[in-house]
């Protein structure tokens, strides 16, 4: 698979480690009444789906950035690539 | 029909007329006790102890293709029960336990071949480890034999013991250990369900949970409607996409896990064979063919495809233990889907519909534990409490922190 980085243009799924589904990028409050059950929700289920999957892609033998990719589960056509600190500020998150 | 030596020599001598097709391709029928929901090792396991060891006669497996034509015909034949921890090994060891009766029991010729399982460690850390890992085996009642490097290179003269980076100091060995017939498993199980009355219904494919009130009633196939009082999900690879039509989100990512075999050749290796340095794995089928493998390829996926990288991995292992096998041309490769769960271990438990029941997770280690999850499933369906070898498996251990993680990975599916 080829990654087309936003940044460094087409490079080779290789120099990518993968984390996983982008709802990680939403850590639940730790502080919250329901901390627990969300917690439980955000590190041990999936979604998982069979289709359009947007992940999490470390660039670790490059320039380190996270990106959020958009991929078929199916056929593993890349159809977007961002910056996952993007992604991020525009859920409203700081950093 | 009953197999045997002389029902062989009767056939030939009769012209081989006499032979029957091994299963019978029924209609569905509106209503089953049990039906369970995926033709494959799993499915048909839990459908021949259903019906043979717990009783059952009003049965149904439904089978979106063909029997046999997912998981248990893509794997790597390779059967052991060497884990660690308490809530895996008794249930794997019961599994190889299974294996060694299968044949008689299902009276299907498995060939299943004890030829042993030798893993490799190449530090003094790893020896350790795999010290305690054999005396947790024994102490479950498995084998186990730790080989220095002298005993390894006598049975193994081939391996690469003086790698500089790696230098193979010896072995952990599971001597019951071994491979079976992939296929023959699938065909065995569902003969013998066949036989006591389970009606296994192909190209039928799911496309619905019919679940009123918290309470399953059946499913809803390209077949129509079939109800059932209970019904069992064995599926997976694809449990993602059964349990998400009942709204359910499980603690499982799928994968893809490739393997390899090359042209075939004389004998030359006696057992199975793991690499401690890297992830290989490799074992010689009767045809010939080196069967190996490695590492998944680590991203969800549903393709039954991976990537070149993880090949080029493959084979750099397989290079690093055994430098000979870079003269045997590469046949063919293919990949299966795996649940891949948040510790690595399975689930074999009730969920919250009634009448669902689910039996997945089971990451790249599903063949071998085919027979004890066919039978601690059959016994959940049957009598609503898990089997005692299996009470760990529970569907909610996440949230309660009962997790079984072989490798301590943590909640990483693609690092187990």
């Amino acid at each position: 698979m080829i990654i087309n980085h936003p940044l460094l243009g087409p490079r080779d799924a290789s120099e990518f480690t993968y984390l996983g589904d982008a709802s990680l990028i939403d850590r639940p409050d730790g502080m919250a009444e329901n901390a627990a059950d969300a917690f439980y929700d955000y590190a041990y289920l999936r979604d998982n789906p069979a289709g359009e999957h947007r992940e999490l892609w470390y660039h670790e033998a490059g320039d380190r950035s996270w990106l959020v990719v958009t991929r078929n589960t199916l056929t593993h056509e890349i159809s977007k690539v961002e910056l996952a600190r993007d992604v991020a500020r525009a859920r409203g998150r700081t950093k | 029909m009953r197999y045997s030596g002389f029902r062989v020599i009767k056939e030939a001598l009769t012209g081989h007329k006499g032979w029957k097709p091994v299963w019978r391709e029924p209609e569905p029928k509106s209503h089953y006790d049990v039906i369970i929901i995926g033709g494959g090792g799993h499915g048909l396991a839990t459908a021949h102890y259903l019906s043979k060891v717990y009783g059952q006669r009003n049965v149904a497996v439904v089978e979106k293709g063909w029997i046999g034509g997912g998981n248990v015909g893509r794997n790597t034949t390779i059967v052991r029960s060497n884990y660690l921890l308490d809530g895996n090994e008794p249930f794997y060891e019961f599994s190889l336990k299974l294996w060694e009766g299968l044949e008689q029991d299902v009276n299907y010729n498995a060939m299943m071949s004890q030829r042993g399982i030798i893993n490799l460690f190449h530090t003094d850390g790893q020896r350790d480890a795999y010290i305690r890992r054999g005396n947790a085996m024994i102490l479950n009642g498995a084998d186990a034999e730790l080989l220095d490097a002298d005993q390894v290179r006598a049975e193994h003269p081939y391996l690469n013991f003086e790698d500089a980076r790696f230098p193979i100091k010896g072995g952990l060995v599971q001597r019951r250990a071994g491979t079976a017939r992939h296929d023959a498993v699938a065909w065995g199980y569902a003969r013998s369900a066949d036989l006591h009355g389970v009606d296994i219904i192909q190209n039928c494919e799911v496309t619905g949970l019919r679940i009123e009130n918290g309470t399953c009633l059946g499913v809803e196939t390209s077949k129509g409607f079939i109800g059932a009082s209970k019904v069992g999900c064995a599926v997976a690879g694809n449990s993602g996409r059964v349990m998400g039509m009942a709204g359910m989100r499980l603690p499982i990512e799928s994968h893809v896990l490739q393997a390899f075999v090359s042209e075939g050749l004389k004998p030359v290796l006696p057992s199975v064979i793991t690499f401690g340095a890297g992830h290989f794995y490799v074992s010689q089928s009767d045809k010939g063919g080196l069967v190996f493998g490695g590492d998944i390829d680590g991203y969800n996926t549903y393709a039954q495809r991976g990537n070149l990288p993880v090949v080029e991995d493959v084979c750099e292992g397989g290079m690093a233990l055994m430098p000979m096998i870079g003269r045997a041309r590469l046949l063919r490769m293919w990949g299966g889907v795996m649940d891949m769960s948040m510790d690595g271990s399975p689930i074999i438990d009730r969920t919250p519909v009634q009448g669902l029941y689910f039996n997945g997770g089971w990451c790249y280690g599903g063949f071998k534990a085919t027979p004890a999850s066919g039978y601690c499933f059959a016994h959940l369906l049957a009598k609503d409490e898990p089997h005692p070898v299996a009470t760990a498996y529970r569907l909610d251990r996440f949230r309660t922190g009962r997790m079984i993680d072989e490798k301590g990975a943590g909640n990483q599916p693609n690092l187990h």
